[in-house]
């Protein structure tokens, strides 16, 4: 299936000379949510506003649901919703106005009964008549998610949706992003939180500094970066790893009563059995054991401090 | 055409103006009167008529022109500053419109209260003078273009502005002494030659000239030439504004 955004050799430098993106090559997959992960200020609310029309791309080539997004940007822009990262609202409009005037904007007809539902989705309803300025830092984030949704998008953009917002909310979030997900959109969104990330999405960018340095899918990503550990409790102490034992990628803790075997970097399959089957051979008793493995959040840290 | 985003904008400002439109209207009434109060009564003791025209009558068209610039100006650019200043223009610059229908809306928008204004303007005058209007569509069409074309002139100090001082600097600076200079209040064949022939590169002018003709039938300048000056300032606002959204002046990074 061709890709739903396709985007070639994407640049952007800013007025000022601030480069903020780089030769920037991406394909989004139909259907798909796709995490863009990076620092702060490495460039993906400039990635997202260029393909949404608001921000200028100094070079490149971007396609939405096949239409150039510059040449045919009616039929691009119909189709993409955003959540932008920053709250911004009029603060005297009521919700029903702004979110009826967003899908009028999109050359949407008006239709109070979907309007209806999504305000109903996002437990908005009961405010549809109240002034925005009075609801909550949350709701406001809810209106602004209403607003992208009134016209029905194929693609949507979140900027960092749960950017302070509490833990319940968050859930809903992650709900109504499945559910879209369910109904076909097309997710892309942002976010510093990694446990999202890993919670939510198919694949994973990583953009640090303007570049993308690195395109996966999740499940592959946490296979070929992702460590596991193998902790055994020992039984009595060990005053240093016997020679028998010296073929194993093997540390003892500094309190000399845990044996650490690292293994699964890159794939690699470990031969747990054997090493159990040697200790016993070596006369070590383990009294208990335990595996951790790398979290995404460990794998980012890793990347972002590897590239210079 | 999105006609839908041209009605959905429209609506949505006109909601805005409904909800002010009571102190909207307090102040042109106000003035009015204090004008018809200074102007008509002090002013008007001493120069009884006009071109034959009481001199109550004859401010008429230029308070209501004053009024129409101003409200036009200021309503257009707010409409427009508003949503840059708060960051909402992301959602305008990213929804499939093209700038056409954008300046459409929101100059629509702003042409539709000046001239509900205006009409108040002139009814609250029609309580202190007796005046006839000649050419009641004439009259319409003027006060329409005026307002759509002074508004668009301030859609594009909405767009230019970037505080709130700017955006009071060019109706100050500017529109309110070239309409008090353009004949609001006397006729230009009142001035000294020289001072004549400068008032003729004052546009104001012919936009007075030309609607007071519609209300009474006497001019500074041409009818023809007036509506034809009116339709130039309309083209030119309008060619800045297409030259604004083409660049993305100050409107995009
Ligand atoms: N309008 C602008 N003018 C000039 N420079 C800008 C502008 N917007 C962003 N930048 C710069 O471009 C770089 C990328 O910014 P961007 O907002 O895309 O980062 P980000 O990845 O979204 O960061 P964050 O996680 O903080 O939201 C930053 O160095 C930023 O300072
Ligand atoms: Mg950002």
């Amino acid at each position: 299936m061709s890709p739903i955004i396709s985007i070639s050799h994407l640049a952007k430098t800013y007025a000022g000379g601030k480069t903020a993106l780089r030769d920037i090559s991406l394909d989004i997959r139909r259907g798909e949510i796709f995490a863009l992960l990076g620092p702060n200020g490495a460039g993906k609310t400039t990635l997202i506003s260029i393909v949404c029309g608001i921000v200028t791309p100094s070079a490149g080539t971007i396609f939405a649901d096949g239409h150039d997004i510059v040449r045919d940007y009616r039929a691009a822009r119909e189709r993409i919703g955003l959540v932008p990262q920053e709250l911004t609202v009029e603060a005297f409009e009521t919700v029903w106005a702004t979110v009826n005037l967003s899908r009028g904007l999109f050359g949407k007809p008006p239709n109070p009964a979907l309007i209806e539902k999504v305000l109903r989705d996002l437990s908005l309803w009961d405010r549809k008549a109240s002034q925005i300025r009075t609801l909550s830092g949350g709701m406001k984030r809810r209106v602004m998610i209403a607003k992208a949704l009134s016209h029905e998008p194929r693609i949507l953009f979140l900027d960092e949706p749960t950017a302070g917002v509490d833990v319940e909310l968050r859930r809903d979030m992650w709900q109504l992003v499945r559910h879209l997900r369910a109904s076909g959109t097309t997710i892309i969104l942002t976010t510093h939180y990694l446990e999202e990330a890993e919670e939510m999405a198919d694949r994973i960018g990583v953009i640090d500094k303007g570049e993308l340095i690195l395109v996966e899918d999740k499940p592959a990503l946490m296979r070929k970066l992702g460590k596991k550990r193998l902790t055994l409790a020992l039984a009595a102490p060990l005053a240093q790893i016997p020679a028998a034992l010296a073929a194993y990628p093997l540390t003892l803790s500094p309190n000399k009563e845990e044996l650490i075997y690292a293994y699964g970097e890159n794939g690699a399959r470990p031969g747990i059995g054997a090493l159990l089957a040697d200790l016993v051979k070596a006369g070590i008793v383990v009294k208990d054991l335990r595996t951790d493995e790398s979290s995404l959040e460990d794998i980012f840290v890793g990347l972002i401090r590897r590239t210079p | 055409m999105n006609f839908h985003a041209i009605r959905a904008i429209y609506i949505y400002e006109m909601a805005r103006t409904r909800r002010t439109l009571l102190q909207s209207i307090v102040s042109p009434v106000l003035s009015t009167s204090l004008y018809f109060v200074v102007f008509g009564s002090a002013i008007g003791s001493r120069i009884s008529h006009v071109g034959g025209v009481s001199y109550g009558a004859f401010i008429v068209p230029g308070l209501i022109m004053l009024g129409l610039l101003t409200q036009s100006i200021s309503n257009a650019s707010f409409g427009i500053f508003f949503p840059r200043f708060v960051g909402t223009i992301y959602e305008i610059l990213s929804a499939p419109v093209s700038a056409v229908e954008i300046v459409t809306a929101y100059v629509g928008a702003a042409a539709t209260k000046s001239v509900i204004l205006g009409l108040i303007t002139l009814a609250t005058a029609a309580i202190f003078v007796r005046m006839p209007i000649i050419h009641p569509l004439w009259m319409l069409a003027f006060l329409v273009l005026t307002s759509i074309t002074f508004s668009m002139f301030g859609f594009v100090i909405g767009i230019w502005a970037n505080n709130f001082e700017k955006l009071q600097l060019i109706p100050l600076l500017v529109v309110t002494p070239l309409t008090f200079l353009g004949g609001s209040f006397y006729s230009i064949d009142m001035l000294p030659p020289l001072w004549r022939d400068i008032t003729l590169f004052n546009p104001v002018v012919y936009l007075i000239s030309g609607f007071r003709w519609s209300f009474y039938g006497i001019s500074d300048v041409g009818v023809a030439i007036s509506l034809g000056m009116t339709l130039v300032f309309l083209a030119a606002c309008l060619a800045l504004v297409i030259w604004i959204f083409r660049t993305g002046y100050r409107l995009k990074t």
